[in-house]
């Protein structure tokens, strides 16, 4: 008996044609950025996302406000930060509860960080793990092997791990699901110069391509 | 039922006891070189009383303590029985008599008095003894006389005397040769935690701490301790975070001498809720941190905290999973994104060019350019109580690279702390 006809006999018994190729869509998890859930619907569980932008481009404000939503949902967060750039006081300020996020400083190796990540998403249990790549060089980060990315992307599957990766540039091709392009739209100055002068935040640009449709929603990172 | 080990050699008394208590909690030292111990109950676990003895028999030889054992219906038969035969003994429930009847009486250790007076009646074995009418005992032997002829005819029954069970779980071994390569040290702390875990486990509980002492050759200590947040008895996870902090931390000269001791505590009973996020598992997650700091480095990885002082970027970072000290500033519930801060470890050093006092130029390793906007000086100092004291001026500044700093003068110079991202 064909696989064809034990197929169309299954179908028949459950009462109609099924989709046998199409995959459930991924969970999807709120960033904290109500501009950017409503245009991208928030990250998918499972899979690989890229927050990718120049510096002062407000990707770390975005990470930020990810982590501080993660970890008010209980949920256990590694950062694994390749250039030993995390700043704890301005996590604390966004909301984080560090108690729930595990810090992993690679001392200025993109390799190590590749590693660590590997290691952590095998290891599972984790809501959220992000690899900070943002002062690392393009060159160094570039040498980061597609096969490598493919790795990451295997092992977060199917499970509900987001996996998030901050870069200058999209480094990850094709295993992204999802890559938000961030960049800056005006700094907010207050007071005259010379006189109480104060940098209140700036609007980002938050781009994305979902579904075929870009979205550009912008937010503000607020100064604390 | 009870069991009885008469030690052989040189034996420790905590040998016998500990093998005794791996058996059952009641546990009598009855001489420096004789445990009796209550081994009731142990059919339900082992089956017959045959496969209960040859259980303890098997363990005497892994542990390596040479001892004759013998198990009866009541203690002071065991004791006789393996005081007076080698090997193993098993004497059936009502058979002592005839059983212990070959026993010579010194196996009873009378009174010297005693002994001789019998030695002069010709009585010197068991059923000799058990033989003798027990009104003519009493009337010429008194009570000592009668309580001799109880043990003989194996009818004498009592309460064990229990001893408190030690919860010292410790082992160490002497070694012949000094050993140099982390390798073959493996196989003896394999063994060492297999047999502290066997220990843990009849006893019902686990560790949560790990204490290794080595002994060099050049009489020097190598010491390390190893702390899990979740207590466990997981020989494997042990061995392999041992395995990585040796390696991380080699003893400096061969080893001769190893002892080991581990924490006893209860083992954690919760049961999480469905509703609750998945957590990783503590123990894989402890051995995939020692992995990882294998790598990157000792204390490199752990949970930020946030320290009490005013002081820039001040905080530590505490091992996963330990309780830390309450923090100075809790998270709070924020409702939009805040400006984010990536600092730069170390601070770059900078040159920068003044105008009317105020930065104009900056340039430091990876940072080049014109100041389009800035704020500041924001003048902060603390700690001036101390002999550590700090004081700078702090701006924040658009430079014409496109990027926003966060740039201070300190005695020590110019430096570019972080930009916002």
């Amino acid at each position: 008996m064909g696989a064809a006809v034990l197929k169309k006999q299954f179908e028949s018994m459950l009462g109609g044609a099924l989709d046998w190729q199409s995959r459930p869509e991924p969970d999807l998890v709120p960033t904290g950025v109500p501009e950017v859930d409503s245009a991208t619907g928030g990250l998918p569980r499972g899979c690989l996302t890229e927050i990718v932008g120049p510096a002062s481009s407000g990707r770390t404000s975005l990470l930020l406000s990810i982590l501080a939503a993660a970890t008010a949902r209980h949920e256990t967060c590694a950062l694994i930060d390749a250039e030993d750039a995390f700043a704890p006081h301005s996590a604390a300020s966004a909301g984080v509860h560090l108690s729930r996020l595990l810090w992993v400083r690679c001392g200025h190796s993109a390799e190590h960080a590749l590693k660590a990540s590997d290691l952590l998403i095998q290891g599972g249990g984790f809501g959220l793990v992000v690899m900070d790549l943002g002062d690392t060089s393009p060159q160094a980060a570039r040498r980061i092997s597609l096969t490598s990315w493919f790795r990451l992307r295997r092992a977060v599957e199917h499970t509900p791990t987001v996996l998030l990766s901050i870069a200058r540039q999209a480094n990850a091709k094709t295993c992204a699901s999802l890559v938000i392009e961030c960049g800056r739209n005006a700094e907010i100055w207050s007071g005259a110069r010379h006189v109480s002068r104060l940098l209140r935040g700036f609007d980002v640009r938050a781009q994305s391509t979902k579904g075929r449709k870009q979205c550009s929603p912008v937010f503000t990172a607020l100064a604390i | 039922m009870f069991a009885c080990l008469h030690g052989l050699g040189n034996l420790t008394p905590g040998d016998l006891t500990s093998l005794a208590f791996e058996f059952s909690p009641t546990v009598e030292a009855t001489s420096s070189n004789t445990v009796t111990f209550d081994v009731g109950g142990l059919d339900r676990l082992f089956g017959l009383p045959q496969d209960v003895a040859a259980a303890i028999a098997r363990r005497a030889r892994e542990c390596g303590v040479k001892a004759n054992l013998a198990l009866a219906a009541n203690p002071d038969a065991a004791i006789c029985a393996a005081r007076g035969f080698p090997g193993v003994s098993m004497i059936p429930c009502g058979d002592e008599g005839k059983f212990l009847g070959t026993l010579s009486l010194t196996v009873l250790a009378p009174s010297p008095n005693l002994l001789e007076t019998l030695e002069r009646w010709g009585i010197r074995s068991f059923h000799q003894m058990g033989a003798l009418p027990p009104l003519g005992i009493a009337e010429r032997l008194g009570d000592e006389g009668l309580r001799l002829r109880e043990l003989a005819r194996g009818e004498a029954d009592r309460k064990l005397l229990p001893i408190p069970e030690p919860l010292a779980f410790e082992d160490e071994i002497e070694l012949d040769y000094p050993v140099e390569l982390l390798e073959p040290l493996a196989f003896l702390l394999a063994r060492m935690i297999n047999g502290l875990a066997t220990r843990l486990a009849t006893r019902a509980l686990a560790t949560d701490e790990l204490r290794l002492r080595l002994k060099l050759e050049t009489r020097a200590l190598h010491q390390r301790t190893l702390r899990l947040p979740v207590p466990t008895l997981d020989t494997k996870a042990f061995l392999k975070l041992l395995q990585l902090d040796l390696e991380a931390n080699p003893p400096a000269a061969p080893v001769v001498h190893l002892w080991m001791g581990v924490n006893p505590v209860k083992p954690q009973a919760a049961q999480t809720g469905l509703f609750i996020p998945v957590a990783p598992e503590p123990v894989k997650l402890e051995l995939t941190l020692a992995r990882i700091q294998a790598f990157v480095g000792q204390g490199r990885v752990g949970t930020p905290e946030l320290l009490d002082t005013h002081r820039p970027d001040a905080f530590r970072v505490n091992s996963w999973g330990r309780p830390s000290a309450p923090l100075a500033r809790t998270a709070q519930t924020v409702e939009s994104p805040r400006l984010a801060l990536r600092i730069f470890r170390p601070a770059r050093a900078a040159r920068v060019a003044l105008a009317s006092g105020q930065p104009s130029f900056v340039m430091a390793d990876g940072v080049r350019g014109k100041v389009l906007d800035l704020a500041g000086p924001w003048r902060t100092s603390g700690d001036w109580w101390t002999p550590d004291p700090w004081h700078r001026d702090e701006w924040d500044i658009a430079l014409s690279d496109g990027a926003l700093y966060r740039i201070y003068c300190a005695p020590r110079g110019w430096f570019v702390e972080g930009s916002y991202d």
